[in-house]
C-alpha cells in the first residue's frame, strides 16, 4: 500500500470497529434507562388505580359502572410475543444472508436477504396489528389512556414500545428497498447489523414487558 | 471540498468563502460548531445574568416593587433553566466539540453532520423556550418543575408547555451529541493514544457523555408523562386518581443529580488541563484522577433522593441516601487534593486562566462542604428550601463550573481564534468576578440560616435579612460589571489580541502542536502518541521523566502510521513549531506559508450541508405545534405535528442517503 | 501491529470486522428460536395452572424471562461473539437501569409486603 493512498483515506479506527456500531450500542444502553423509567412507573402504579378496569382482577360496582372481567388478553398477547420472537429469528437470518452472500450453504432461501427482511417486516407488522387490536378492544371495554392509572401507564409503556417497533419496521423497509434496488453485499453487512441490533433490543424489551405486565399478577 | 478548493490557504479562507452566514449554517467542522456553541451560550449567559440582576434588584431591600410575584416566578424559573441548560451545558459542549478531536489526534468527530444537528437543535430549543417571554408566559414552575404543581389543575397557562417542550427539544440535542462523542473518543484516538494517555479534559468529557446518555432518558420519560397529563388528560400526576406526588420528584432527581456532575465534571477537566501547564508539572496522580471521576459518575446515580429528605421517605431510605452522598465526597475530595499537589512545588505562573482554575479549587471546596452538610437529613431539614441551599449550589455552579469554564476560555481562546485574550482586562474580569461571586453568595448562607426561604418575591423588614440581601445584590451588580468586561475582552481580543502562535502556554497536549486556529483538517499527519505529555516529551523532556506511562519500551520505534515512521510526527512538530516566545509575527507568517488545504494534502473532508439545520428546525416546529392544543386548535396542532414530522423525515432521509464526503480513491 | 493500521478504507474495516468475529449460523439460530418458543409456551402454561398462586410463581416467571432476555442478547445480538466493548456498553447501562428500577420499587414500598 502506497503512502499516496494512505493519505487520501481516513486513519483506521482505534478499535477496528465501525463508528455506527459503537453508536448503536451506546444508544441501546440509553434506551435501557428509557424503558426502565417506563416500566418502573407501570410497576409503581400497579394496583393503585381507584377505578376499573383492572389488568388481572375483575372489577365490580362501585369501582366500575358495570361488572368487568380482567382486561388483559393473554392468548392474543402470547401469540404476538411469539411473532416478535420469530421476527428476531428472521432478522438474524437476513443478516447472515448478507454477511455470507455467495458462500457455500447460502445459495437457496437461506441466502436470500430480501426474503428474510420481508418476513421480519411482515412479522413486525403482525405484532403491531395485534397491538392495534388489543388497544381498540380495550377502548371498547372502557379502558382509555385517561381512565385510570393503569390505563395511563399501560398505554404509555406499550405505546412507546409499539412506536419503537414502528420505527424498526420503517428502518427495515428502507433496507429492503436498498436490497431490491442494488442488492446488499457483504460490505453492507453493517447496515443490516445495526438495524438488527435495534430490532433485537426492541424484542428483549418486549420479553420483559410480557412477563412484568401481562403474566405477573 | 468546494470551499477549500477556491481558497489558497486556511489563513486566507477566513475572509472569503468560509466566513459568510451560509458557511456557518452548513458547517460540519467540529471547531466551527464549537465556536457556535461558545457564542450562543455566552449570549444566553447575558440573558440569564440579566434575569438574576432583576431578581437581585427586587430583593435588594424589604418589600421590593421592581417586579410582580408572577414575573418573579418566571424570572427564577428561567434563570435556573437558562443557566443550566442554555449556558453551562452548552459551554461544556463548546469545549467538547472544539477540544475532543484535537486532544485525541483526530480530524473530526465520528458523525460530523449529527454534530451540526446537535447544535441547531440546541439553538432552536433555546429560542423556543425564550420566545415565551414575548407572550408574557415564560415558564414559572421552578427549574425542577415539580408535578403536580405543573399540571393543568394548578398551572393552566402555556408557561409550563414552553418549559417541558423546550427541555424535551434540548434533550435531543444533548443525547445526539453524547452518542457522537462516546463514539469519537472510543474510536478516533490517534495511534498510541490509549485510554490512560488521554488528556484529563477528554477523560472527564468521556465520563460526562455516559452521564448524559443515562440521565436524559429518565427526564424524557418524566416530561412525556407531564405532556400526556397536560395534553391528553392522563393521570400520572393526578392525585385524585391515586397518583403518587413523589413520582415526578424521583424521576426528576434520578436525572437531576447526574446532571449536577454533567455540569461540574467538564470544568474539572478544564482545570486539570490548566493547573499542570501553569505549574509546569504533570498532574498529580493521573490514574486516581481518572478513577475518581468514574466513581463520582457512578455514585452520582445512587444519591438522587438526598434532594428529597424533607418529603419523609422513612429512616432506611434517608440513611442509605445520606451515606452514599457522604461517600461521593471522597472522590471529589481526592480531586481537590490532587490539584493542590499538582501545584505543590511547581513553577507557578499566575495567568488569568490559572487564577480562575485556582479559584475553582478553593471555592468549589466551600460549596462541596456545604453539600456534605446537606447529606445529613436532620441538618438538611433545617436548610432545605432556604437561601442556604441557594448559596450551596451557586458555590458549586458559579464558583465551580463557571470559574472552570471562564478559565477554560482564557486558556483555549488562542486555540479558538489564534489570538490571546487581554490579560490586563482579564485580571479586572477575574478580580471583579471573584469579589462579586463571594459577595453575592456568601451572605446567602446567613440569610438562609436566618430562615429566608427560597423563591419568595418579597420579604418584610425586621427579620434580620436586610443586610445580607443588600450585600448579595451589590455582589450581583459587581458580577454584571465583570460580565460586561468579559464581553468587551472577547470582542476586542478577537480582532486586536496578541497573536498566539501554536503553543502560547507551553502546554503538554496534542492540541497545542497545531496552528491556532487549526486548519480544517486539524492534523496534517495524524500524530503517533507515545506518552501522556507528547509536547513536553519533545520540548521539556525534563518535566516528564518521572511520569509512568511515558514511552512504553521500544514503542517509539515500533509504531508506524500511514507508511511514515513514528519519528515523522516529531520531525513535523519540530519543523512546524518554532519555540514559543519568539517574535509572534514570524509565527503568523510561517503558519500562512506552511499551511496547505485539505485538498492539496488529499485529506477527505466532509461536505458542508444544510440538511441537519432543516431537520433540527422542523423537529422544533413539530414540538412547538403541540402548543396549539391548549389554544383549542386541535386540528391545527395535529396538522402541524404531522406536517413538520414529514418534512423532518424527508430531510432526514435526504441527509442519510447523501454521502458524507468525496468517495475514497 | 503495523499491518492492522494499514486498513485504510471504511470498506476494509467493515470487512475485517465481519471476519474477525464469526457469527453463528442457521444451526445455532434454529435452536435458539426453539428454546425461546418453548420457554414462552412454558410461561403462558404456568400462568393458567395452579402454580399461579404459589410463592414461586413470580420468581419462576422472572427467571424464565431473564433466560430469554439473555439468550436473545447473547446469540441474536451476538454479544457472546462480538467485541468486549459492546458488552461493556450494554451491561453497564443495563445494571444501572436495573438498580434504579429496584431502588424505585423499594422507595415506593413495593417490597414491603401487601
Amino acid at each position: 500500500m502506497t503512502t499516496a493512498v494512505a493519505s487520501h483515506a481516513h486513519p483506521p479506527t482505534s478499535t477496528g470497529l465501525d463508528h455506527r456500531k459503537i453508536a448503536i450500542w451506546a444508544f441501546i444502553g440509553s434506551e435501557c434507562m428509557l424503558f426502565a423509567s417506563l416500566i418502573s412507573t407501570y410497576l409503581i402504579y400497579k394496583g393503585r388505580s381507584v377505578v376499573g378496569p383492572f389488568p388481572h382482577t375483575a372489577c365490580n360496582p362501585p369501582l366500575c359502572a358495570v361488572p368487568l372481567k380482567p382486561i388483559l388478553n393473554i392468548p392474543v398477547t402470547s401469540f404476538s410475543t411469539f411473532v416478535l420472537l420469530m421476527s428476531s429469528l428472521a432478522m438474524v437470518l437476513a443478516l447472515a444472508a448478507v454477511e455470507n452472500r455467495g458462500k457455500p450453504g447460502y445459495e437457496g432461501i437461506l441466502g436470500s436477504s430480501k426474503f428474510w427482511l420481508l418476513v421480519t417486516i411482515i412479522l413486525g407488522t403482525t405484532f403491531l396489528g395485534c397491538q392495534a387490536y388489543e388497544f381498540t378492544s380495550f377502548v371498547h371495554e372502557g379502558l382509555t389512556i385517561r381512565t385510570n392509572l393503569f390505563g395511563s401507564s399501560f398505554f404509555t409503556l406499550t405505546g412507546f414500545h409499539g412506536a419503537h417497533v414502528t420505527a424498526g419496521v420503517l428502518w427495515l423497509i428502507t433496507l429492503l428497498a436498498i436490497d431490491m434496488k442494488r442488492g446488499l453485499e457483504p460490505k453492507d453487512a453493517l447496515l443490516v447489523d445495526i438495524s438488527a441490533l435495534y430490532w433485537h433490543f426492541v424484542d428483549v424489551v418486549w420479553i420483559a414487558i410480557f412477563t412484568l405486565v401481562y403474566l405477573i399478577k | 471540498m468546494a470551499t477549500a478548493a477556491v481558497s489558497p490557504s486556511y489563513a486566507h479562507a477566513e475572509s472569503t468563502a468560509n466566513s459568510g452566514i451560509w458557511s456557518w449554517l452548513t458547517t460540519v467542522d467540529h471547531k466551527r460548531i464549537g465556536i457556535l456553541y461558545l457564542f450562543t451560550a455566552l449570549s444566553w449567559f447575558a440573558v440569564g445574568g440579566t434575569e438574576a440582576v432583576i431578581m437581585r434588584m427586587q430583593l435588594q431591600g424589604p418589600n421590593g416593587r421592581v417586579v410582580s410575584a408572577e414575573v418573579f416566578n418566571q424570572l427564577f424559573t428561567m434563570h435556573g433553566t437558562t443557566m443550566i441548560f442554555l449556558v453551562v451545558m452548552p459551554l461544556s459542549a463548546a469545549f467538547f466539540n472544539f477540544l475532543i478531536p484535537l486532544q485525541i489526534g483526530a480530524r473530526d468527530v465520528a458523525f460530523p453532520r449529527l454534530n451540526a444537528f446537535s447544535y441547531w437543535v440546541y439553538l432552536f430549543g433555546s429560542l423556543f423556550m425564550n420566545v415565551s417571554w414575548l407572550f408574557g408566559m415564560a415558564p414559572n414552575g421552578g427549574w425542577f418543575g415539580y408535578a403536580p404543581l405543573t399540571t393543568m389543575a394548578y398551572n393552566p397557562g402555556l408557561n409550563i408547555d414552553f418549559w417541558m417542550l423546550g427541555l424535551q427539544i434540548l434533550g435531543v440535542s444533548s443525547l445526539a451529541a453524547a452518542f457522537n462523542f462516546i463514539t469519537t473518543i472510543i474510536n478516533m484516538r490517534a495511534p498510541g493514544m490509549n485510554l490512560m494517555r488521554m488528556p484529563m479534559f477528554t477523560w472527564m468529557a468521556f465520563i460526562v457523555q455516559f452521564l448524559l446518555v443515562l440521565a436524559f432518558p429518565v427526564i424524557t420519560i418524566a416530561l412525556v408523562f407531564l405532556q400526556f397529563d397536560r395534553f391528553f388528560g392522563t393521570n400520572f400526576y393526578t392525585m385524585t386518581a391515586g397518583a403518587d406526588p413523589l413520582l415526578w420528584q424521583h424521576l426528576f432527581w434520578i436525572f437531576g443529580h447526574p446532571e449536577v456532575y454533567i455540569l461540574i465534571l467538564p470544568a474539572f477537566g478544564l482545570v486539570s488541563e490548566i493547573l499542570p501547564t501553569f505549574s509546569r508539572k504533570p498532574i498529580f496522580g493521573y490514574p486516581v484522577m481518572v478513577y475518581s471521576g468514574i466513581l463520582i459518575a457512578f455514585l452520582g446515580f445512587g444519591v438522587w433522593a438526598h434532594h428529597m429528605f424533607a418529603v419523609g421517605m422513612g429512616p432506611i431510605a434517608d440513611s442509605v441516601f445520606s451515606m452514599t452522598t457522604m461517600l461521593i465526597a471522597i472522590p471529589t475530595g481526592v480531586k481537590i487534593f490532587n490539584w493542590i499537589f499538582t501545584m505543590w512545588g511547581g513553577n507557578l505562573r499566575f495567568t488569568v486562566a490559572m487564577k480562575f482554575a485556582i479559584t475553582l479549587v478553593a471555592l468549589f471546596t466551600i460549596g462541596g462542604i456545604s453539600g456534605v452538610m446537606h447529606s445529613s437529613p436532620p441538618a438538611d431539614l433545617q436548610q432545605t428550601d432556604t437561601y442556604f441551599i441557594v448559596a450551596h449550589f451557586h458555590y458549586v455552579l458559579v464558583a465551580g463550573s463557571l470559574m472552570g469554564l471562564w478559565g477554560g476560555i482564557y486558556y483555549y481562546f488562542p486555540k479558538f481564534t489564534g489570538r490571546l485574550l487581554s490579560e490586563k482586562i482579564g485580571n479586572w474580569h477575574f478580580w471583579l468576578t471573584f469579589i462579586g461571586v463571594n459577595l453575592t453568595f456568601m451572605p446567602m448562607h446567613w440569610s438562609g440560616l436566618y430562615g429566608m426561604p427560597r423563591r419568595i418575591y418579597a420579604y418584610d423588614a425586621g427579620q434580620g435579612w436586610e443586610i445580607f440581601n443588600l450585600m448579595s445584590s451589590i455582589g450581583a451588580y459587581i458580577q454584571a460589571l465583570a460580565g460586561i468586561l468579559f464581553a468587551y475582552n472577547i470582542f476586542r481580543s478577537r480582532k486586536h489580541g496578541e497573536i498566539a502562535g501554536n503553543d502560547p502556554w507551553e502546554a503538554p497536549s496534542l492540541e497545542w502542536s497545531i496552528p491556532s486556529p487549526p486548519p480544517d483538517y486539524n492534523f496534517e499527519v495524524i500524530p503517533v502518541v507515545t506518552s501522556r505529555y507528547p509536547l513536553w516529551d519533545i520540548k521539556h523532556p525534563e518535566l516528564t521523566t518521572e511520569v509512568p506511562h511515558s514511552r512504553h519500551g521500544d514503542e517509539r520505534n515500533d509504531v508506524s502510521m500511514g507508511g511514515k515512521h513514528v519519528g515523522a510526527f516529531h520531525d513535523h512538530l519540530a519543523a512546524g513549531t518554532p519555540e514559543a516566545g519568539v517574535n509572534p509575527n514570524a509565527k503568523q507568517a510561517s503558519s500562512k506559508v506552511s499551511l496547505k488545504t485539505a485538498e492539496e494534502l488529499g485529506i477527505p473532508m466532509p461536505y458542508p450541508t444544510i440538511k441537519p439545520f432543516w431537520v433540527a428546525l422542523f423537529m422544533t416546529l413539530m414540538f412547538a405545534s403541540l402548543l396549539m392544543i391548549h389554544k383549542d386548535m386541535l386540528h391545527l396542532a395535529v396538522a402541524g405535528v404531522i406536517g413538520f414530522a414529514c418534512l423532518m423525515a424527508g430531510f432526514l432521509y435526504a441527509w442519510l442517503t447523501s454521502p458524507l464526503e468525496p468517495a475514497h480513491h | 501491529m503495523s499491518d492492522q493500521f494499514m486498513h485504510t478504507s471504511a470498506e476494509t474495516d467493515v470487512h475485517a470486522m465481519g471476519e474477525m468475529h464469526e457469527h453463528p449460523t442457521w444451526k445455532e439460530y434454529k435452536w435458539v428460536a426453539l428454546i425461546l418458543t418453548v420457554i414462552t409456551a412454558l410461561e403462558v402454561w404456568i400462568y393458567y395452572t395452579s402454580l399461579q398462586n404459589s410463592p414461586i410463581f413470580v420468581p419462576l416467571l422472572l427467571f424464565m424471562s431473564v433466560v430469554k432476555f439473555a439468550i436473545v442478547v447473547l446469540f441474536y445480538m451476538h454479544l457472546k461473539y462480538d467485541h468486549k466493548l459492546f458488552k461493556a456498553l450494554f451491561t453497564g447501562p443495563l445494571i444501572i437501569a436495573m438498580c434504579t428500577l429496584i431502588a424505585l420499587l423499594f422507595l415506593f414500598g413495593k417490597f414491603s409486603g401487601r
